[in-house]
């Protein structure tokens, strides 16, 4: 760990979040956040409670339930010098949105030359929680990544939320940041610093191992630490690669892990099939061959829509049990 | 390119210089054309032959490069009237290294967004709101800029639009939609795509102030327009404006049969709202142009319009090393094949 004292915070994933955009919008009169239900009714997730009455309607502004009438108004402010947060009440909804996000936001800064920017971030949950079924789950993360022009990150941490949100919001680009409402209440030490950003396209090391590297990103990265947990009482060192920023990818981490270990699991909760976890994957066994003693495999959510009973839904999931079973294949 | 005071309209100096730009659009166009032709240009690209009034009359309504501007694919002529270098357009619209995006876009994306022209996009009604959202900035600084922001009437009919209607509506954004309204979505003739043709009615719902305007008669529509700029930079409030005019070219230039969708008949009928004629006609009955003075301007016009060409004909094409440039403000997306 890093030797300068920084005062930290305790506080849950939820609140990082919070905390970065409060902070944002008293930082800069060009900042404001629009979206279903964020101000009078607080935020379905309750992101941003508090922020109506404290900063006001000129800042937190409710829109209709109409995402890409909505997103494409965050546009065309990016593009005249605004810096709007666009919460999605589920990224599951920003597929309304999906012509003005690939359409137009990411081929802004190409279509004109490098004339116009398109400093936008669009934040919310991706993935499951609760019994939400099938139409408020989707992990949408691959879909943007695969898109040029945008950026795409997906913290794990609360301090990661915290940093690469702030970064988020001061970035020139459109930015995609993925939550996940099984991260919210993840608690976490926050540090003091309203200038602390995490830059992306840098990869972390949350646990050091030497058998196994486990890949991953957002909720699925605290599914990796409790696995290696679990693998250390069965004798093996599982080292935790938190990829944390899928565009930029830090590949750089990514094949320095698996030289040391010589194994990759690539862990992620969107559908299996087509994910993002292939190009990983794909990636280290381009780059990494010659340091594998074992085929990349990768661990992923069922491919089907996920279904509202809880048993079911669970079943879709990856979890510890399923990391785990992935790393005995390799043998 | 000057802008017309209002007091100055009828003045045979303001008659010439609509003139002037509608044959300037025209001929531009036309030059375009010939080069699509040639193979000097590729892809899809719209020309606005037919419809130059709509252009001249909505420049000099407003502030240009203050006011923010939007629009579809049908977009040279907007930036030429701004000012852009004609050279750049051209260039762009070729694909070569001095366009305005150094071939980055070609004729569907032209931008020029030092002087307040937002493109120039390719999804049918997808740049609606993002009009909407150069409206809400200003709106949000306390600015007292109009958004002009143009659509055809086939946009008129993506969900996107209704969308941005109601909110302008709600949050009082100062943004004047212009429905270019020239009979064909496409090749689809308006009582095959709406419902209710008339489409000005359709702000009404939202509370929009709408109404229906001829955009064939640049002297009438130019006062219309001004009107219309005038009320809405003073109320900050939505205005949703239905302009009749007609395009002589097809759709784009792969549209090679317009027989498949109007005929030769009336096309000769739509030619009698020839803006240029029209005004041509004007200035004559009024003494203030004799024909031989237009036939020097038309002249004139053409080798200006020769020399634009020549020039961007001379611009190379893009390095090929320029093909990551741009896709990010501050770095360089994944490389290679």
């Amino acid at each position: 760990m890093a030797a300068v004292e920084v005062a930290t915070q305790t506080m849950s994933y939820r609140d990082a979040i919070s905390k970065v955009l409060s902070e944002e919008i008293e930082a800069n009169p060009d900042v404001f956040i629009m979206g279903e239900d964020i101000g009078r009714y607080q935020g379905t997730f309750r992101v941003t409670q508090g922020m109506f009455d404290k900063y006001g309607e000129k800042r937190i502004i409710d829109t209709p339930i109409t995402e890409a009438g909505f997103t494409g108004i965050a546009i065309g402010a990016a593009m005249a010098g605004l810096r709007p947060v666009v919460e999605m009440m589920t990224m599951s909804f920003s597929i309304l949105a999906m012509d003005q996000i690939i359409n137009h936001a990411a081929k802004i800064h190409y279509m004109t030359g490098g004339q116009a920017k398109c400093p936008l971030v669009i934040r919310g949950p991706g993935g499951a929680a609760k019994q939400l079924s099938a139409q408020h789950t989707h992990c949408l993360e691959g879909w943007y990544a695969h898109a040029p022009g945008l950026k795409v990150v997906a913290p794990a941490t609360a301090i990661d939320a915290y940093g690469m949100l702030r970064q988020a919001i001061r970035d020139d680009n459109p930015v995609i940041f993925t939550e996940n409402p099984g991260l919210y209440t993840v608690m976490g030490e926050v540090p003091d610093n309203r200038e602390f950003v995490v830059p992306f396209g840098k990869a972390n090391i949350l646990r050091e191992g030497t058998d196994v590297s486990l890949v991953g990103y957002s909720r699925m990265t605290q599914i990796n630490l409790a696995a290696a947990e679990k693998l250390s009482e069965q004798g093996i060192s599982a080292e935790v690669v938190d990829v944390r920023s899928l565009s930029p990818l830090d590949m750089t981490t990514i094949n320095a892990s698996v030289a040391k270990t010589h194994r990759a699991v690539v862990v992620y909760e969107d559908w299996k099939f087509g994910g993002f976890g292939g190009e990983i994957a794909s990636r280290i066994a381009e780059e990494s061959f010659d340091d594998l003693d074992a085929p990349v495999v990768r661990c992923g959510g069922l491919n089907v829509p996920t279904p509202y009973a809880r048993n079911l839904e669970l079943e879709c999931i990856p979890d510890v049990d399923d990391v785990i079973a992935a790393v005995q294949k390799l043998g | 390119m000057a802008k017309a005071k209002l007091e100055e309209i009828e003045s045979p100096a303001m008659l010439e210089e609509f003139y002037r730009q509608m044959l300037f659009i025209r001929r531009f166009e036309e030059k375009c054309n010939v080069a699509y032709r040639l193979g000097k240009i590729g892809g899809y690209m719209h020309t606005y032959v037919g419809m130059e009034a709509t252009a001249v009359g909505i420049h000099h309504a407003i502030k240009p490069t203050y006011d923010y501007m939007i629009t579809a694919y049908r977009d040279h002529p907007q930036p030429l009237l701004l000012g852009t270098d004609p050279v750049k357009v051209m260039a762009e619209i070729m694909g070569r290294s001095d366009g305005m995006s150094r071939g980055k876009g070609g004729s569907m994306h032209v931008y020029d967004i030092e002087r307040g022209f937002y493109g120039g996009w390719g999804i049918v009604g997808g740049h609606i709101p993002i009009g909407g959202g150069l409206a809400f900035a200003s709106k949000y600084r306390n600015e007292d800029r109009v958004t002009i922001c143009l659509l055809g009437d086939g946009a008129a009919n993506q969900g996107v639009v209704f969308e941005t209607m109601n909110m302008a509506a709600l949050w009082d954004l100062p943004i004047i939609f212009c429905i270019e309204n020239n009979e064909f979505a496409m090749g689809t003739r308006l009582e095959y795509h709406a419902a209710d043709t008339e489409l000005y009615k359709r702000g009404e719902p939202f509370g929009i102030k709408s109404e229906r305007i001829d955009g064939m008669d640049v002297l009438s529509f130019h006062k219309d327009m001004q009107r219309i700029v005038d009320w809405t930079r003073e109320n900050q409030k939505p205005y949703w404006v239905e302009i009749m005019n007609y395009r002589f070219n097809g759709h784009g230039a792969a549209d090679n049969d317009r027989e498949l969708y109007r005929t030769k008949a009336e096309e000769s009928e739509a030619m009698k709202r020839d803006p240029i004629a029209r005004l041509e006609e004007i200035m004559l009955k009024r003494n203030v142009m004799t024909r031989e003075k237009m036939e020097a301007i038309d002249e004139e016009l053409t080798d200006q319009v020769e020399a634009i060409y020549e020039q961007a004909d001379a611009s190379p094409f893009p390095d090929a090393s320029e093909v990551y440039d741009n896709v990010y403000t501050d770095m360089e997306p994944e490389k290679g094949h």
